[in-house]
């Protein structure tokens, strides 16, 4: 009997889980952020349910900032797959006119990001949230649980996360806490490419290189994505072939010079020349500590 | 031996059928302080070429700031991601990590910190298959050295690679090589551990690390990589009988019913006979359901759904088994328990034990003995503190499916959490059903109230049902006695009318007839809450004073005040039983609602509208409140 490779066993880890805290949780929810990391969460979530289809809606926080091709791509894959989507928009914060370009990206993420999960997570009595961050992403990461616990008021305390043994997970809570749950905790960056190369998992474009209009600021490619980028005396957009390693905000993600219009040609790309995904990620360089402090706050 | 070398362009295709050929090795590091565990594992990550270019220039970077190494890359670094958390006071137990080579692709539990060794290893080494001891050529075997040895063997890892580092301070000589092994490999025989690999390694400098070394040209064996890549995995799941723990139940619509579940042991195919357990049913495979196809046979380590070609009653929580090779059931089983919360484990008190993905109530019997996890001295105690190990015999509320953990980790692995804070306060590992006269320890208890209720799997209390004639409470709370009798909870329903009949046959309806009748039935109901019992009141009870009675008879937590909210109009419209009628034409007296008051709850724990939920609704409402209050647990299902 030939021993399972390393992707089918983090496939079964990972719908291990998903099939567990659906069992054992009430109202569960999968965070769905349209990038690749939630495309193959969501492969697996289809795959685990089979031939039912995932018991639970996709929730997207939408910032009101995210590329346009991101939204196009969402609402064609909910609609393609017959799921059920949730929108949540911060109301109170495009009240306030929460712009990126204007306030910086700490506080448009906290607000828009942190302070919307939050809000949509109360409004819909959500009691665990399923995300696609895995430990490779970053040190800090490492030691994160695949289960983890949040206070009513969403709040991450160190020291009541619990042990995880084997393959035994803890869900239990009490009324008003909830849980976050990454069923990819221990894939990587290259793993995740993988996948998507074998199952042949649609992604975002964006992930591809083509022509796209961008400035250059920071040592940052921003995309010109509309019209709400406020160019500054002198910046002139150009036509680059670029793609995105990472999908967000669009000022607020760099995208890099690439010839790599084919998944092929991604992994190829990244094997050959090795940065880290969360460069790209401008959000990251704003303090040090600043993953830890957002999860604490609440943020994935 | 190369390692995830960059691909030539036109490589790709090649690659990519390696890498879905890729196996997936875990393993845990063990070391002491400054063995040089961090400098190995960032070595690792280093030499396997999976560091990005970012992360290579931050490690050049902190290297010039803060590291030991002068010039050079200072490894440890990479994976000292927790310093600034450790300032924190934050508890960190196990890092991941990860890294490739074209063969394998690797998750290291890396368990930093002294405070919480033991918790730390135990649960870093519950999913590895292989450790890697570290031991300071200098310092030779140490106590900890020991202890890590046979925590490693307790969580049954039974393949190790005792890394001999800092050779480069030892001269590189084959002596000290070779004292380091022989006294290894004479304390591990002693606990068990025969499958060793001595390597001896710089981590510092690279020796033998990736490439067997110059330095070292008496050695002849692997290097630490090739080991890592080669080494063959006894896997000894795939030989074990087929065990499927039932997660969840795919109804996908009313002609599909599949079991979802992870094959953790041994294989299954279509048609083949499985036995459930605990029932001990048998039926015969029908299909083996997968998102990508049927499949006629499949095999440990996948997640798959099954379908049975009978109509059994299978829920979560079930376990499928080899028909020919079915695991053990019993309620009473030895197990070796590693503690891991601050607050100590008491014998007697209840912990909800998870198992696969059964939870049951486990109580400790006195202890046997616990573990001196240094000296492995057998010593005697009375309750294991954080970080201590002891073997118990465990009482559970109903039968458990399990393997000993010997011979399966999935089936015989468990997890203990404290049910008033939910937190994982323990693991262990089962070990055997015990013969009915080896359980002596549990009568030996003082029998109270908690031991009761313990036994019974619940938390004794009072349901007091108060409310208008007619407004609905016999029926509630003869449905909410139902339902919780099909959970298996232990009942007893005091309704006023069957009262009356018979200890209260004397009282009649005056005031201080009505305050005695409460008074009298409040007594009974906590003599049954004394003997472990859910009592069910449903009473009248006008009077706010003697409710307040009751509860005062009751400890925090034990009374739960029910209010069946129901306009007088209604419950008159209702009239069930014509009281109403012959109250309003003079024939009773002292009628609640009409000529006698009633005090409506000011804060009752839970209140029904029953202008708003139907008795049902009412009922499913007050059995999910009681879940929440913890005196039921969710998970109990009862099996008839
Ligand atoms: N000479 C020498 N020093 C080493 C070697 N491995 C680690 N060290 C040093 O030992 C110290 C502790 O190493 P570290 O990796 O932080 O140990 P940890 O506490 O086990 O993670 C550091 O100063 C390392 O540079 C080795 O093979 N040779």
């Amino acid at each position: 009997m030939p021993n399972l490779t390393h992707l089918a066993r983090l496939e079964a880890e990972s719908i291990h889980i998903l099939r567990e805290v659906v069992a054992e949780c009430e109202r569960p929810v999968m965070l769905y952020s349209i990038g690749k990391d939630s495309s193959v969460m969501l492969q697996l979530a289809l795959k685990a349910f089979y031939p039912a289809k995932p018991p639970f809606p996709l929730l997207h926080v939408d910032t009101t900032w995210k590329f346009r091709e991101m939204i196009q791509f969402r609402d064609a894959t909910a609609r393609r797959l017959g799921l059920e989507l949730l929108v949540h928009v911060n109301a109170e914060g495009v009240a306030m006119g929460m712009n990126p370009f204007v306030h910086g990206s700490a506080l448009h993420t906290d607000v828009m990001k942190t302070q919307a999960l939050r809000q949509a997570l109360d409004r819909y009595g959500f009691d665990a949230a399923f995300g696609g961050a895995r430990r490779d992403e970053e040190k800090s990461r490492a030691k994160e649980r695949v289960v983890s616990i949040r206070s009513a008021q969403h709040r991450w305390d160190p020291k009541r996360q619990r042990p995880e043994l084997w393959r035994l997970y803890n869900t239990r809570k009490v009324k008003g806490e909830s849980l976050r749950v990454f069923p990819l905790s221990n894939w990587t960056e290259l793993d995740v490419w993988q996948y998507i190369y074998q199952e042949r998992i649609p992604i975002v474009p964006l992930y591809l290189a083509a022509e796209r209009p961008v400035v250059e600021r920071d040592a940052a490619l921003i995309m010109v994505d509309d019209e709400r980028m406020p160019l500054k005396t002198g910046e002139r957009p150009q036509l680059r072939r670029v793609r995105f390693r990472t999908l967000g905000c669009y000022p607020l993600t760099g995208a890099i010079d690439s010839n790599a219009d084919t998944i092929e040609a991604v992994i190829e790309e990244m094997l050959a020349a090795r940065t880290s995904e969360r460069q790209g990620r401008i959000i990251d360089h704003d303090s040090a500590a600043s993953m830890e402090k957002k999860k604490q706050e609440g943020y994935f | 031996m190369g390692l995830a070398a960059p691909l030539a362009p036109s490589g790709l295709q090649a690659w990519q059928a390696a890498q879905a050929s890729k196996g997936l090795l875990r393993f845990i590091t063990c070391g002491s302080v400054d063995d040089g565990k961090s400098t190995l594992i960032g070595r690792l990550l280093y030499e396997s070429q999976l560091l990005l270019q970012d992360q290579l220039e931050a490690l050049e970077s902190d290297s010039r700031r803060l590291g030991t190494q002068g010039e050079q890359l200072d490894f440890a670094l990479l994976v000292d991601g927790l310093s600034a958390e450790r300032e924190q006071g934050i508890t960190i137990d196990v890092a991941y990590r990860f890294f490739a080579s074209e063969r394998r692709k690797f998750i290291v539990a890396d368990t930093p910190g002294h405070e919480q060794y033991t918790r730390n290893m135990v649960t870093g080494a519950s999913s590895a298959d292989l450790a890697i001891i570290l031991v300071d050529a200098r310092k030779g075997v140490l106590t900890q050295t020991r202890r890590h040895s046979y925590l490693v063997s307790l969580l049954g890892i039974r393949q190790i690679i005792l890394a001999v580092n800092k050779m480069d301070l030892v001269g590189y000589g084959h002596g000290a090589f070779q004292d380091v092994e022989h006294s290894y490999r004479e304390f591990a025989g002693r606990i068990g551990l025969t499958d060793i690999v001595a390597i001896p390694v710089s981590a510092l400098r690279g020796d033998n690390v990736l490439e067997s070394p110059a330095s070292m040209p008496w050695y002849r064996g692997p290097s630490l990589m090739q080991q890592l890549d080669t080494v063959v995995i006894r896997n000894d799941v795939a030989a074990q009988p087929f065990r499927m723990p039932v997660q969840w139940v795919n109804r996908r619509n009313q002609n599909f019913r599949g079991f979802a579940g992870l094959i953790v042991s041994g294989s299954v195919r279509a048609g083949e006979t499985v036995r459930l357990l605990p029932t001990g049913v048998t039926s015969r495979v029908g299909r083996i359901v997968t998102a990508d196809g049927e499949l006629t046979q499949a095999v440990a380590g996948q997640a798959v759904t099954l379908t049975l070609q009978d109509e059994l009653d299978v829920s979560r929580g079930d376990l499928l088994v080899s028909a020919a090779a079915p695991a053990a059931v019993a309620d009473k089983i030895e197990a070796t328990i590693v503690w891991m919360s601050e607050e100590p484990m008491l014998p007697g008190r209840p912990y909800l034990l998870k198992c696969g993905t059964r939870t049951v109530t486990a109580a400790a019997a006195p202890l046997k003995y616990k573990v001196n996890v240094n000296t492995l001295e057998e010593l005697a105690a009375r309750q294991l503190e954080l970080n201590e190990i002891g073997v118990v015999n465990l009482n559970l509320d109903q039968p458990l499916a399990f393997d000993p953990y010997a011979l399966n980790r999935d089936t015989g692995g468990f997890i203990l959490i404290d049910r008033i804070n939910n937190n994982t306060v323990g693991a262990g590992m089962l070990q055997a059903a015990l013969q009915p006269s080896e359980n002596v320890h549990w009568q030996a208890l003082d029998v109270d109230r908690a031991n009761r209720s313990v036994l019974k799997n619940q938390k004794a209390c009072v349901l007091w049902f108060t409310g208008l004639s007619g407004a609905g409470k016999s029926t509630v709370a003869n449905l909410v006695e139902k339902k919780l009798f099909g959970m298996g909870r232990h009942t007893y329903l005091l309704d006023g009318d069957n009262v009356r009949h018979g200890l209260n046959r004397d009282l009649g309806f005056t005031d201080a007839d009505r305050v005695e009748n409460i008074r009298r039935v409040a007594e009974v109901a906590r003599l049954m809450t004394d003997a472990g019992l859910i009592v069910l009141v449903s009473f009248i009870s006008p009077f706010r004073s003697e409710r307040q009675l009751a509860r005062s008879l009751l400890g925090p937590g034990e009374f739960f005040e029910i209010f069946i909210d129901t306009a007088l109009a209604v419950a008159e419209a209702r009239d069930p039983k014509g009281l109403y009628r012959k109250a309003r034409a003079g024939k009773i007296r002292n009628f609640t609602g009409i000529d006698s008051p009633y005090e409506p709850p000011e804060a009752p724990e839970i209140r029904i509208d029953t202008a708003r939920v139907s008795a049902e609704q009412a009922a499913e409402q007050i059995i999910s409140q009681l879940r929440n209050a913890g005196v039921i647990d969710r998970d109990w299902v009862f099996i008839p």
